[in-house]
Formats: C-alpha cells, structure tokens, sequence
C-alpha cells in the first residue's frame, strides 16, 4: 500500500489537521484502482457531475437577477437576455445545461443497462441513481415555470392538475401545492425556491452517489470482476485526461448548441408571456419529459373504479419507479448485455421504444400517435416485467472471459498476468 | 471513438425527430428566405433594419406595442447620440410624478421604453374588434419559421376559396394557422417612403420590418455568433489536444 | 518495466538517448494543454464576474440632465442622480462671497470654493453627508441650514457651509461635488 507522502510543509501541515489530500487520494489518485478496460461510455458519469456544475454556476448568477413575481419574470428573464452583461449567454447555457444534463444522464443510465451494472453488488448505488434521476426531473419541471412563458404557466397548470386525479386527498392537496385556487404568484415564488433549492440536494445524493460507487469501485464493460491488482489501473493520470478529453468533446458539442442553435430544443409558444385564459394550441413539455407524456396520455379509458385519469398518472410515475426494481426483475448472473445475446436485442427495441415515445409525446394524442402510443407503453412496462424476469430463466449466455484483461490480449493473458505481479503499483 | 459517433448521430436522430414533429402539426409549408442574419457568420443589415424600423414607426406601432426595446438600443442599427435623443424626444411619455404629485407629460428620453399605443390590454382590444394586437419584441422568436413565417404571413393575404366563409372581422391568410386572422392586410404598395430611396414594394417592407424585428427579438445575435465561433475553434483546438495527451498518458500502462 | 511492454512508448525515465526529445515533446504538450486550461477558464470566468456589473439599463440611467432654467437666484431644487439625491443651488451673491472668504485653516477639510464649482452661482453638490449618509436640510425655504447658511444634517449635526463644505460636526469631508459639465448655459448633464 503506497502511502500518501507530502514533501511540501504547507501541505503536510493541512494534512495532518484536515487530512484532505490523502481522501483526495484515495478517491480518485493512486488508490483508487479503476478497471482498465473502461470505454468512452464510462465517461458520462464525470460529463453528469460536470453538466451540474455547470447548471449551478449559472443558476446562482441568472438568480441574482430574476424576479420570481408574476408581474415581473418574464420581463426579467428578457433583461437578463439585453441588458445584463453577458446575460444572454448566461441563460442559453443554463437552459442549454438542463438539456445537456438529461442527454448526459440518459446515456449514462443506458449504460448501466446496458452492462448490468445495477447488478449485486451495486444495486444500492443504482438505487440513489434513479433519485438522482427523479430529482433531477423535480427541478427542470420547477425551472421550466420560472420564465413565465405560456408553456411555463400551462405545463405547471397541466402537471399540478395531474394530482387531482387522486381520490379524495388529491384536491387539497394541489390546492396546497398552488398556494391558492390555481396557478399563480404563490405557485412561482414557492417554485423558485425549490428550484434553488434541489439542485444542492442533488450534490448532497451525488455524494452518497459517489461513495456508494467508491465501496466497489466501477464495473466494466466485461462484466467481471478484477481477479486482481493487473487489472486496474489508477484513476490518475488514465482516467483523469480520459475524461477530460470527453469533456472537451461534450463542451464543443455544447458550445455549438449554445451559440449556434440555443432555441432548438425549446418550444417557441414560450416567448409568449403566460396568459391564464388562453391556451396554447399544443402543450408539450420539454424533450426529455415527452417519452413519460406519452405514457401519461395513452391511457383512454377507465378501469372499474380507476378513471383513465389516474391510471394515465399512476403509469407515468410508474415508467420511472420501475427503475428502482430492475436489480431484482433481471437476475441473470452475466451482467455484461456483451455476453447476452438475446438481452442486447431487447435492449435496443427498449431503446427505440423509448424513442418512438418521445417522438408520440411530441404529437397531439390522435391516432395514429394515440395507437402507437399505447403499443409503445405496452411494450415499456413488458420489457421490465415480463421480459427481464423471462431472460433471467431462459437466457443462453455465452461464455465469459476469464479475466479483464483476456479479451484484449492474443494469445491468452496468462504471461502478462504474471509478468505485471511484479509492478510496483500492484503492491496492494 | 466509433461508439461516441453512433451516440450523437442517435442524440442528432431524437432531436430530429421531436422538431420534426412540431413542424409537421403546423399548415402550409413555408418558403424559406435568404436573411443575411441566418447560419453562423449571420448579421444584421443596418440598412434593412433602419428601413424595418420606419415600417414599424409608420404601419405597425398603430397598433402593436415594442415594449422591451429602448430608445438608446437603437444605436445597433447604426444610429447616432444625436439621432437617438431627437428620436426619443418625438414621444411623449408619461412623467412624475411632480413636486406636487401629479403625473405630467414630458419628451421621452434615450433611457426610455418605446411608448405603447395603447395604455393597456383592455383598451388594445376595444380598439380592435376584440383582439389584443401582440407585443412585437418577441414575435420572431415567439413564431415556429421566424422570420421566414413573418415575411410569408404579412405578403400572404389573399382571396379566400369559394366554399369558405370569412367571418366579420376575419382576414383570410394562406399561412396563419387556422386561416384566419384578426388583422387586416397592414401593407399596400408605397405605404412608407424609404429615406435611402428603395422602393416600398410590399414585398420589400414585410422583409425589412422581418429583419427590424429578428433584430428585437435578439439584439444580442451577432455578438452572440461572433463569440460562438471562436470558442468552437477554441474547443475543437483544446479537444485535440487533450486527445493527443490522453493517448500519451495511456501508451504507458502499467 | 512499461518498455517490454510497449517497446514504441516514452518510459518517462531519464538516462535513454531517445527520451530526452520524447520528454521535451510531451511536456510541451502538457503545457500546451494546461495553458489552453487557464485560458479557456479566464473566458469562462469573466462573463460570470462581469455578469454582475451595472447592466445596460442600468448604465442608460447613470447620467441626468437637469434644466437650471427655472431655478431661481436663492432656490434651489433636487434631482435624483444614480439612485441618490443631488443638490443644485443657485446661489446668491452673498452666498460665493461668504464662500470665497473662508481661510482654508478653517476648514476641517480644506478646499476652495473655486475648486468646488465651475461656474460660481451654480453649486453641484451630492446630497449625502459624508458623515453616515443621511441627506441633510437646507434645500426649502424655512428649512434650517445650519450655522454656516448652507445645508444641516440633523442626524448627528453636521454643519456645511453655502460651499456644501463642512465646518462643524462629526462629518469628515466635504460633500461631494460629482462630475458634471455645462451642455449649454442653462443646462448641466450630471454623471
């Protein structure tokens, strides 16, 4: 075990009374041992952690110039735009950044999918995740409010409607999430608190996030464990530039959407002040909540005592609770989708199913989206709880490597196995 | 590397998707225009936005409002000090109040907000069948086609077919969603005499008062672009050069 | 050793001929990419910082004009000036003569009248005594001005003279004269 040893006499004498360089060693220096194998999809977990900060910087200085009142936001959100200094820039990039957050996050989630890193030991680790996940969802859904557009106000209308579908306890209870008989300055002061709020209770679980990972270290695209030290390197300097280098990538891609095209992802109907008693003609949430409107509004027809309504709710929550069981609806032991062939196939149905639902949410619930709709969420629910479990008992896997290294290496990875036990770094 | 590829081009496929989407909804297709402010080394054309701005002045501001753009804003389009007070000094706007408290009238001052033509909503719709005539600040961004919907809509009136009844009121426009609008056909042939001598074709002032208005709706585009393509060339530079020091530090594995 | 490994790489390790040059190579890389790091976070940095400086709307109210037309010889009025009073005096000339009278070693903060103005009937002066920023009297008719005929802060007594210097009281300096220029003979443009 290479101790932390500072020749510095500043540092050494931090250190022995906040021992902190030795915990930043530990998490992400010389002894934090990582897979060596890890692709480029490894990467999106840091790109997340970055895309928050980012969201945040730019957050607290767009909130040291909004006005959370009905009369003023959408005008101060317009002074940020032509007056403030570098405003304009400022908010394309926090409502570029929200976007950018879930594309990260989406990818990041598929991954782990993907390569069953939800899988024992890990299941607690992906737990916090799907928190994260629906933290995250909180928070651009408040955000989103916040500039008083007609989307702003009408999504808010529609969202916090939802709850009346609820017997019994859902009218008080969105009277109380109101803050008054609908959507007003209550609902948009309360809501940009919150909004400011969430985001550092997602630093707080992104922590827990990062601990939790730290107890087991990362999976890897093989799906077995390191059979020992020659199987890891450390996270510093490999992984460190690795993910700068991603970041680099994601920051092109990101400052071209910035500069060249900050109004793509958006709805334009939202440049249009907030006005209760017209609606807009199509109400859409933002892209990355459409796959979960689709679900919401496939739901045509009543159960018995359940109105469409409220199934329409229950599924929508539904498409993102499920989630946290998919460590206990898929118990195939191979965790990597490498390995299972038939599991890879339906993954990517999922994911194109995941697809054709954002484009329906995106459509008016018509046929023919209406029809598609309904098959798409079918098929949502049916991947996790009919096809995971079936996979699980009836999978012929294929046979896995014999350690990490194996699969890169000709001709067996027997020698180099044994030739790396004398490395230095491997003294563990 | 291939895989970070296929992740764009599948992110690029969703994005298309849900903005193809959108389009589709809306009615007859839109011709596109050549606007001098469009791809990345877009600007504006300060002639065209002095002569939209007179469009505004003399056609528009009858009846809409361009509360979110000041006076002093108007240097953009390549206005003077002088040209800007003497401008804003030919509005009179509402002052005070006063020593005594009273509310007075005075000249508007750079600083200002161009006045509205109407106090408030209420009396925008008494004045017009019912409608509130829109806020135009924001227009060009507030519209799926923009500035190519703005110029289609305003040259777009046209006879309605036979069958088709046009309510009292009601205009009939090829490319307003629906049909029908509120607004009668706002430009005739010479409406306005340009200063620098173009010919006031209707043709002409529905595109300088587009690109008048792609320019209220965000003054801050050109720098917008300018700053753009130095930190892509930036990042592109900075992302190789981190590439080149990732595949130096993992020649050395251990 | 890494070299058995990877027979083409750069061991880091000094003593190899070839590796000088490698070394020279890479570390020049390095600092390519920690120099582009500084620069890129400056660019970054500076709109966040800037962001919270004056906006244009802001900047646009950051000079007045005022009309001194109808400001009376022995009146004087008001304005408001980046959010805080400002007093425009005409004064009388018994007013710049008492002014022009005082021994500078009379003066807790010493300075001419000279200095204070441009042209002498007309004082400029920031209404916040220099004190604890209270707004001191003497700009009505019947308002007390203080024992020198000028302006009195009755927060903790400050006592300004018909210069707006102060001669008497807890107050450190002068009141301040703010920048401003004639535009005409009957107007001044403040800020």
């Amino acid at each position: 075990m290479s101790e932390f040893k500072p020749t510095n006499p500043v540092i050494r004498w931090i250190e022995h009374r906040l021992p902190i360089f030795s915990f930043l060693d530990h998490a992400v220096g010389s002894e934090y041992p990582t897979p060596r194998n890890l692709n480029y999809w490894w990467n999106y977990g840091s790109l997340a952690g970055i895309a928050l900060m980012i969201l945040i910087i730019t957050g607290i200085m767009l909130a040291m110039q909004y006005t959370p009142h009905q009369d003023f936001a959408f005008d101060s959100v317009e002074r940020i735009m032509r007056d403030v200094n570098y405003g304009w820039l400022l908010r394309y990039v926090h409502m570029n950044g929200g976007s950018f957050f879930f594309i990260v996050v989406y990818i990041h989630i598929l991954r782990g999918l993907y390569y069953g890193s939800y899988k024992e030991p890990r299941e607690l680790l992906w737990i916090i995740g799907v928190t994260l996940l629906l933290l995250m969802m909180a928070a651009a859904f408040l955000g989103y409010v916040l500039p008083w557009g007609q989307l702003s106000y009408w999504a808010a209308k529609v969202i916090t409607n939802m709850f009346t579908a609820f017997p019994i306890v859902g009218e008080p209870i969105v009277t109380w999430l109101w803050g008054g008989y609908t959507v007003g300055n209550p609902t948009l002061n309360r809501f940009f608190a919150l909004h400011y709020l969430i985001p550092f209770v997602i630093v707080g679980v992104v922590m827990l996030h990062i601990w939790a990972l730290h107890r087991f270290g990362s999976s890897n695209p093989v799906g077995i464990d390191a059979n020992g030290p020659q199987d890891k390197i450390p996270f510093h300097p490999y992984y460190t530039i690795k993910d700068l280098f991603g970041l680099g990538v994601f920051l092109t891609l990101f400052a071209a959407l910035v500069f060249f095209a900050p109004n793509m992802l958006g709805e334009t109907i939202n440049y249009v002040e907030a006005n209760p008693l017209v609606t807009p003609a199509h109400i859409v949430p933002e892209w990355y909540f459409l796959p979960f409107y689709a679900i919401l509004r496939s739901v045509t027809f009543d159960l018995w005592f359940l109105s469409a309504k409220l199934i329409g709710v229950v599924l929508m929550f539904g498409s993102t609770m499920i989630l946290f069981l998919v460590p206990w609806l898929d118990r195939s032991p191979v965790r990597s989708a490498r390995f299972r062939p038939w599991y890879k196939w339906f993954f990517w149905i999922w994911v194109f199913d995941c697809a054709v639902l954002t484009w329906v949410g995106a459509n008016p619930p018509e046929p023919p989206y209406l029809y598609i709709g309904q098959v798409g969420t079918v098929w949502y629910f049916s991947h996790f709880l009919v096809i995971l479990p079936l996979l699980s008992i009836f999978e012929p896997t294929k046979p896995l490597p014999s350690s990490i290294g194996e699969p890169v290496l000709k001709g067996g990875g027997a020698a180099t196995a044994t030739g790396a036990a004398s490395k230095p770094m491997e003294k563990a | 590397m291939k895989r970070l590829i296929i992740a764009a081009a599948a992110a690029a496929v969703l994005f298309g998707l849900q903005a193809g989407a959108v389009l589709a909804a809306e009615g007859k297709a839109l011709p596109e225009r050549d606007w001098s402010f469009s791809g990345i080394f877009g600007s504006f054309d300060r002639g065209a936005m002095q002569r939209g701005l007179q469009v505004y002045r003399e056609v528009c501001s009858g009846c809409h409002s361009l509360r979110l753009i000041a006076f002093r804003n108007f240097a953009a389009l390549g206005y003077s000090e002088d040209e800007i007070k003497a401008l804003a000094a030919e509005y009179t706007v509402e002052g005070g109040p006063d020593q005594e408290g009273e509310m007075f009238e005075r000249p508007g001052l750079p600083a200002d907000r161009v006045p509205s033509p109407f106090p408030n909503a209420k009396a925008a719709a008494a004045a017009n069948n019912g409608a509130v005539p829109p806020d135009l600040s924001l227009m060009i961004k507030a519209r799926d086609g923009g500035a190519d919907y703005l110029h289609a809509l305003l040259t777009g009136y046209a006879e309605p077919p036979d069958d088709l009844e046009v309510l009292e009121g009601q205009n009939y426009n090829l490319y307003f969603p629906g049909n029908m609008i509120a607004m009668a056909e706002p430009l005739f042939e010479d409406a306005v005499e340009y200063g620098d001598g173009t010919a006031a074709t209707v043709e002409q002032m529905a595109s300088d008062v587009a690109h008048f208005l792609a320019w209220a709706a965000e003054p801050a585009m050109e720098e917008r672009k300018r700053m753009g393509i130095k930190v892509v060339l930036f990042l592109l530079v900075f992302t190789a050069v981190l590439f080149a020091v990732k595949r130096k530090v993992w020649a050395n594995l251990p | 050793m890494a070299d058995s490994a990877n027979p083409g790489a750069d061991s880091g390790h000094s003593g190899d001929g070839h590796s000088g040059d490698g070394e020279t190579r890479r570390d020049f890389l390095y600092l390519t990419a920690a120099a582009m790091g500084v620069v890129g976070t400056a660019a970054v940095a500076w709109p966040i910082i800037d962001s919270m400086n004056p906006a244009a709307d802001v900047r646009a109210l950051s000079s007045t004009e005022v009309d001194l037309s109808p400001i009376e010889v022995g009146m004087a009025i008001t304005v408001i000036w980046r959010g805080n009073p400002v007093f425009v005096r005409h004064r009388t000339p018994v007013e710049i003569e008492t002014a022009r009278d005082v021994a500078l070693d009379d003066l807790p903060d010493p300075e001419t009248d000279k200095a204070r103005v441009q042209k002498p009937q007309w004082l400029v002066i920031v209404g916040v005594c220099t004190h604890l920023g209270c707004i001191p009297k003497g700009q009505r008719v019947g308002e007390a001005k203080g024992e020198y005929d000028g302006w009195f802060c009755p927060c903790h007594g400050s006592h300004y003279d018909t210069s707006g210097r102060i001669r008497k009281g807890p107050a450190p300096s002068n009141l301040v004269v703010p920048p401003y220029k004639f535009l005409d003979d009957t107007t001044i443009e403040i800020g």
